[in-house]
């Protein structure tokens, strides 16, 4: 039997607690709600496409780290002679904690937002827009950061590790997980259709090709190191690279900076759109 | 509880294609593009506007049952979820247990239970995880909802679906789902927008069982619905909504009342007949409306008019004397029929 509470329930009681708030009207501080319900679906969820991320990175190292690296042997970086294998890992580990997060909040959220509704079905409760960007965004991080944590495992029971500060891998790569996830949630937020996401293939194959992933950006012309050197994942390999590589420098805090700045310019924008898709 | 008044919601015309693509039944005829919401010009620049809802007012008292009638597309559900707080008014007041929607959406939504019209029922996870996920949405500790589960799966009658996927369950057993999902919050006010469409009878049976007992409990419903057997079971009061107005309102009882006579006489004279036979009718009943497949005429006193149809030399193909229903009084206030007329 169904009771009904005389006095205010405690979902009101809850939502009247936050409603002093300047972002009451956006976030009632519960964005891990979401997070909760996305690791009770991962059961359901196909296992294996979460699995790929793991194996993906592992094909590049051994396909390019050591196919290519016996034909390349060492590379010059920095003033440093590393072997090839080195020089590519921690890029690779850049590159899965970027597909990891777009991944999850292009498709993924595509999927949730179209064929599940399950955003409609969130934004009638409490919970505001920036609680569903946050749990959304946090999601995709633990999962770029997840598949960052696997791969490093990986590189260091080959051997490739030389340095202790590797391990800061992890909450560097949940920051680069975190701001690409943020705008590509934004980007996705702005698609009808299925197939506009594969456009965003043409944006990332470039990007993980062309940014110091395989190769010294030295070898393009000047003006083109600039405009390479600006892209997202560029950034992201050279937090990885120099902390990988054991060597601090106050320039790493130019890709922190530059992902922080990503972030907020996507949380900002996602929380607008699911604002002013579910909630106007 | 709620208290609109000259609530209305425009759309900008790029706004409303993207929403009208999404709606299932798009009405296409000439004939049906007459009843779409009124369109307006604004501005200097000659842009238009779609009005989903034009001016309408409405009070809903607490405890009450309340039903918002209307044909598709006579802006139902948008007035739903104007009331929902998750669509905002262009202009006009609504006060939603005494709070303005515009700036207190999430403490409004707290006491709200919803029921959407298509099922936003969460596929990947089970039943009872749809239930769980729902409640810590609100916010609601764990230890609070383990029992209260428990409550909704017996009211709902799905306990033994308790650990099946969403997807294995019927049409009629997913609106349960839904409704006790909307109840999981212990809402004051209950928002169900077509209940029971696409329902089989039995199931809507079922479902008006236990928003009968839900009626019972204190919990104040509001609910659209197309089907007007459904709003004369479930309704004390209702409006009755076209192209974005409010036509009528009342109790079902005292709307039949008002704008139809007590009883109504169908009679079908075959396709091509029926407008051949109505001028020879003249003076049966107070009033016959025709339409395409039957004549309707209303009386108080249906069978001694039937006798005098026949006695006329109309033998009917078939004939129906029947108590004037709701369905009446909505072809009496629009010229249409209720369900896809």
């Amino acid at each position: 039997m169904i009771t009904q509470s005389l006095t205010v329930s405690a979902a009101v009681a809850i939502a009247e607690r936050r409603s002093g708030r300047v972002d009451a009207g956006v976030r009632a501080g519960r964005a891990r709600t979401l997070m909760l319900r996305n690791a009770l679906a991962l059961r359901t969820n196909n296992a294996l496409s979460f699995l790929t991320g793991f194996v993906e990175p592992v094909i590049f190292l051994l396909a390019f780290g050591y196919g290519v690296g016996a034909l390349v042997g060492t590379i010059t970086y920095g003033g440093m002679t590393l072997p090839y294998a080195v020089y590519v890992a921690p890029a690779l580990l850049a590159v899965s904690a970027m597909n990891g997060a777009i991944f999850d909040s292009t498709f993924n959220v595509f999927f949730k937002m179209h064929y599940l509704r399950i955003y409609q079905a969130i934004t009638s409760t409490s919970l505001g827009p920036l609680d569903v960007a946050l749990g959304e965004i946090g999601w995709a991080m633990l999962r770029g950061a997840m598949y960052a944590a696997g791969f490093l495992t990986v590189v260091t029971l080959l051997g490739l590790t030389t340095s202790w500060w590797a391990l800061a891998l992890v909450p560097a790569a949940m920051l680069i997980a975190f701001a690409f996830a943020s705008v590509g949630m934004a980007v996705t937020s702005y698609m009808s259709t299925f197939h506009q996401l594969n456009w965003m293939q043409f944006v990332l194959l470039p990007l993980f090709m062309f940014s110091g992933t395989f190769f010294p950006i030295t070898a393009y012309p000047e003006w083109l190191q600039v405009v390479v050197a600006a892209t997202p994942l560029w950034q992201a390999i050279a937090l990885t690279r120099g902390l990988f590589l054991g060597v601090l420098e106050p320039a790493l805090l130019i890709p922190v900076a530059y992902f922080a700045v990503m972030a907020a310019i996507g949380l900002i924008v996602t929380t607008r759109r699911l604002d002013r898709l579910f909630l106007r | 509880m709620i208290r609109a008044r000259a609530l209305t919601k425009a759309y900008s015309r790029a706004a409303s294609a993207k929403r009208a693509e999404r709606r299932p039944s798009e009405d296409t005829s000439a004939k049906r593009a007459e009843r779409r919401p009124s369109e307006v010009s604004t501005g200097s620049d000659g842009g238009r506007t779609l009005l989903a809802v034009d001016g309408i007012d409405l009070d809903v008292a607490a405890g009450e049952s309340f039903g918002i009638l209307g044909a598709n597309g006579a802006g139902k559900s948008t007035t739903m979820r104007m009331i929902g707080a998750t669509l905002q008014r262009t202009s006009g007041e609504l006060t939603i247990l005494g709070r303005d929607p515009a700036h207190e959406g999430p403490v409004i939504r707290a006491h709200l239970g919803v029921v959407p019209q298509q099922d936003t029922l969460d596929t990947e996870l089970t039943v009872r995880e749809n239930l769980l996920t729902y409640g810590r949405y609100f916010g609601l500790p764990r230890t609070a909802l383990v029992p209260r589960i428990e409550e909704l799966l017996d009211f709902a009658q799905l306990q033994d679906k308790r650990d099946e996927k969403v997807e294995a369950l019927s049409g009629g057993m997913k609106r349960r789902l839904t409704i006790a999902r909307g109840l999981v919050n212990d809402p004051s006010l209950l928002l169900l927008d077509e209940p029971t469409t696409g329902l089989d009878p039995q199931a809507r049976h079922i479902l008006w069982d236990r928003l009968y007992q839900l009626r019972e409990t204190g919990v104040t419903l509001v609910l659209t619905t197309h089907y007007m057997d459904e709003a004369e079971q479930l309704c004390e009061r209702l409006v009755i909504m076209d192209a974005g107005r409010i036509v009528a309102e009342g109790a079902p009882a005292d709307l039949i009342r008002t704008y139809s006579s007590r009883e109504v006489v169908e009679v079908r004279f075959g396709t091509n007949r029926n407008s051949e036979v109505l001028p020879h009718l003249h003076g049966i009943g107070d009033r016959i409306e025709e339409l395409p497949d039957r004549l309707l005429v209303y009386t108080d006193t249906g069978e001694s008019d039937l006798q005098e149809i026949v006695a006329r030399g109309f033998m009917p193909v078939t004939a129906l004397v029947r108590r004037a229903s709701l369905e009446d009084v909505f072809l009496r206030l629009t010229g249409r029929s209720l369900v896809d007329g």
